[in-house]
């Protein structure tokens, strides 16, 4: 068990013949194969007007119609330039892939707000004829890994070790910090998603959280927040009402000075709301354990597991 | 990216949103140029107003009212070339450069108006407030009932209802004599939230929205206006982007964007480079923890080539303030051979003064350890983040 992705993970990359594609998708197909009978199919990609070519053994796609029709793809890993990508992802959404995994950075941000009004109209007719939601993760985001089954994205997969720990978190590096001083200490993860650090996204904490919470193999959470809007608090407050596993978090940008841009277009701290401080107090209150430093993430994790906190 | 207020105004007026006229002016005589102009067209008072990317310009000094061009002159010498602080400028305060001239438009009512990118609705909200003209923060912190915050549903778009509401909550075109403003009102809103989406802006704000005029002859103008645009966006809007104003931005945030590197400089004395916002934000905190202070903030992105990375460094070393330096890398996409190559082929051109704690981690991380023991450069190397941030730390307090 997982969550959203694993061993029945059909994927495609759509701009698979760019070169940053190319080469994660090399990558994410590498660890696929390693992974044996557990791993996840990495199917091809897509660029148009390519279609039917072939890159480093992938086939190439016109579309991704063709590819669902042809291949049965049901995830998308989209590596698009910043100013085609809300058209890739509308175009994986509308061929009916499950998960769109949006990697690219940049995207302007009312090209995502148009996104999310589509996903919301498509998933309420996909509801009404009784099919599960379509999800998006990202963009501006590392993606999402079945560490021994699949891994979506950018993120070095020798870090990982299945296991146990679920880990949701909107910086990229951060979450790669948390995998590998979990691994180190030797605990596993169920799946880690990075959901991305651009104020509209696809998943959110609360959408992460939920799954985790269902996922019997996930037996606790690291959530990685950072500074800037409400979102760390709200999950917060989800979690006090709903979620029985322990939840070790920590937030990015305590030191970062006010009002300053810090590379997301989120991490902006408004009107005394969504400082460092106040999601800290706020995880507390929920009762998360909140790691003092980024590189405790894993040692506060485990004295919680082993009772000694 | 921000601009200054006479651009936002000229880019309203473009757009159908009602503003005073006025006329940019960069030395006193073109300031009483510009006031004489604005006589002829029948303006009878002026306004002089510095122009700088910072609220508060009134308070500060930086806005002057006159009656004659020659008045104008007179304010203009005065406020151009003045270090204008606020209490968005920091301590030193900004030097004004430029100033606009405006027909003076006493107003009968200030109010807020303002068009948000909100990302807990996940789209663009409006907020108004009758009481305009202060601190809004202020009266929102306060009196959050006096703030009207209405989302715009995306799919609908802009729709007359909304600007019944706000008018209604403004409290203005509600009897006979001033219900014509309703109109105004939707035709400033509709331009408004079209300029908002056609330009991809973030912020758009109007402190105060005016009432000027009696009665009939009342009407609704932007007296003032701030307009953030999204950074993601600019490259599809060139007439934007050649907004920037670079006198307002400092020296080696400028530099750094030139190479499209995320860098803020700060006042501490350990320059930090890592790769990731998130990662580098957290570098901060742990080098703070352990008792240093960050010189900045730079998060070299991911797909960064070894001369973003030279680059990026040199731009670290160039500050007096920095006593040491924390390279701190977890690559994914970022290879830790490229940020290797960067550091090595820059610190080769500007040499090493400094001590330097590198931690690297992730995609080709043996290559890149490689590469800097191979180098001879004196590098301390750390097997974590805490490692390193102790290390630095603790080499800068000798």
């Amino acid at each position: 068990m997982s969550v959203l992705v694993g061993t029945n993970t059909r994927l495609i990359t759509q701009g698979i013949t760019g070169k940053v594609g190319l080469f994660h998708s090399q990558g994410c197909r590498a660890y696929a194969l390693e992974c044996g009978a557990k791993g996840g199919k990495v199917l091809g990609g897509v660029t148009p007007g390519r279609g039917g070519q072939t890159v480093d053994g992938f086939p190439v796609w016109n579309s991704v119609y063709e590819a669902v029709k042809k291949e049965g793809a049901n995830t998308s890993m989209v590596f698009v330039p910043p100013f085609g990508a809300a058209d890739a992802i509308l175009e994986a959404l509308d061929a009916g892939i499950e998960l769109v995994v949006a990697i690219t950075e940049g995207v302007p941000v009312l090209d995502m707000v148009r996104v999310r009004q589509f996903m919301h109209a498509k998933n309420r007719e996909r509801a009404a004829a009784g099919l599960k939601p379509q999800r998006l993760i990202g963009p501006n985001c590392p993606g999402i890994i079945t560490p021994g089954q699949i891994k979506i994205g950018i993120m070095p997969g020798y870090i990982h070790r299945p296991g146990n720990v679920g880990i949701v978190s909107r910086s990229g590096t951060l979450t790669y910090e948390a995998v590998h001083q979990t691994t180190s200490l030797g605990m596993g993860q169920s799946t880690c998603i990075g959901i991305g650090g651009d104020p509209v996204n696809g998943t959110n904490f609360i959408d992460a959280l939920e799954l985790f919470e269902k996922d019997p193999d996930t037996h606790s959470i690291i959530m990685i927040g950072e500074i800037g809007g409400s979102a760390e608090e709200e999950a917060a407050e989800w979690i006090k009402k709903n979620t029985k596993k322990p939840v070790v978090g920590f937030i990015a940008g305590r030191t970062a000075p006010p009002g300053r841009r810090m590379g997301h277009a989120g991490a902006i701290i408004s009107g005394g709301k969504g400082t460092a401080d106040g999601k800290m107090a706020a995880m507390k209150e929920a009762g998360i354990r909140v790691s003092p430093t980024p590189a405790e993430l894993g040692t506060t994790l485990k004295a919680l597991l082993e009772g000694k906190i | 990216m921000k601009i200054h207020e006479h651009q936002a105004k000229e880019l309203f007026a473009k757009a159908g949103v009602a503003v005073p006229r006025g006329i940019v002016a960069f030395t006193a005589d073109d300031a009483e140029k510009a006031a004489a102009a604005l006589k002829g067209q029948g303006a009878k008072l002026f306004v002089v107003k510095a122009q700088i990317h910072a609220g508060g310009r009134g308070k500060g000094g930086g806005v002057k009212l006159a009656k004659t061009p020659e008045e104008v002159k007179t304010l203009a010498s005065s406020i151009l070339g003045m270090m204008l602080k606020t209490h968005q400028t920091g301590p030193e305060g900004q030097k004004v450069k430029r100033l606009w001239i405006e027909e003076g438009t006493p107003p009968k009512k200030e109010m807020y108006l303002s068009m948000i990118l909100d990302r807990a609705t996940q789209g663009v909200t409006i907020l108004a407030s009758a009481e305009g003209g202060m601190e809004i923060e202020e009266l929102a912190h306060n009196s959050p009932e006096k703030i009207l915050t209405m989302p715009v549903e995306p799919a609908s778009g802009w729709s007359a209802f909304y600007t019944r509401r706000i008018a209604a909550f403004l409290g203005i075109g509600q009897s006979e004599t001033d219900a014509h403003l309703v109109k105004q009102l939707d035709l400033f809103c509709t331009n408004l939230y079209k300029f908002f989406w056609d330009k991809d802006c973030s912020i758009v704000e109007i402190n105060p929205l005016a009432v000027v005029g009696e009665g009939a002859e009342s009407r609704l103008i932007a007296l003032d206006a701030k307009v953030n645009f999204d950074d993601n966006a600019l490259g599809r809007h060139n007439d934007v982007r050649e907004l920037r104003d670079l006198d307002e931005e400092d020296p080696s945030e400028v530099e750094a964007s030139k190479w499209d590197l995320n860098f803020i400089k700060l006042d501490g004395t350990i320059g930090c480079m890592v790769n990731g916002a998130g990662l580098a934000m957290a570098t901060m905190d742990i080098i703070q923890h352990y008792g240093g202070s960050p010189a900045n903030f730079l998060d070299v992105g991911g797909g960064a080539t070894a001369e973003k990375v030279r680059e990026a460094f040199k731009i670290i070393t160039k500050d007096p303030n920095v006593k040491g330096i924390f390279v701190n890398i977890f690559g994914g996409i970022m290879k830790c051979d490229t940020i290797a190559e960067g550091v090595i082929s820059a610190t080769k051109e500007v040499g090493l003064k400094v001590p330097l704690v590198v931690r690297l981690e992730g995609t080709n991380v043996d290559k890149g350890r490689e590469m800097l023991a191979k180098s001879g450069l004196n590098i301390t190397s750390a097997s974590s983040m805490a490692d390193g941030a102790q290390k630095i730390v603790k080499e800068t307090s000798k």
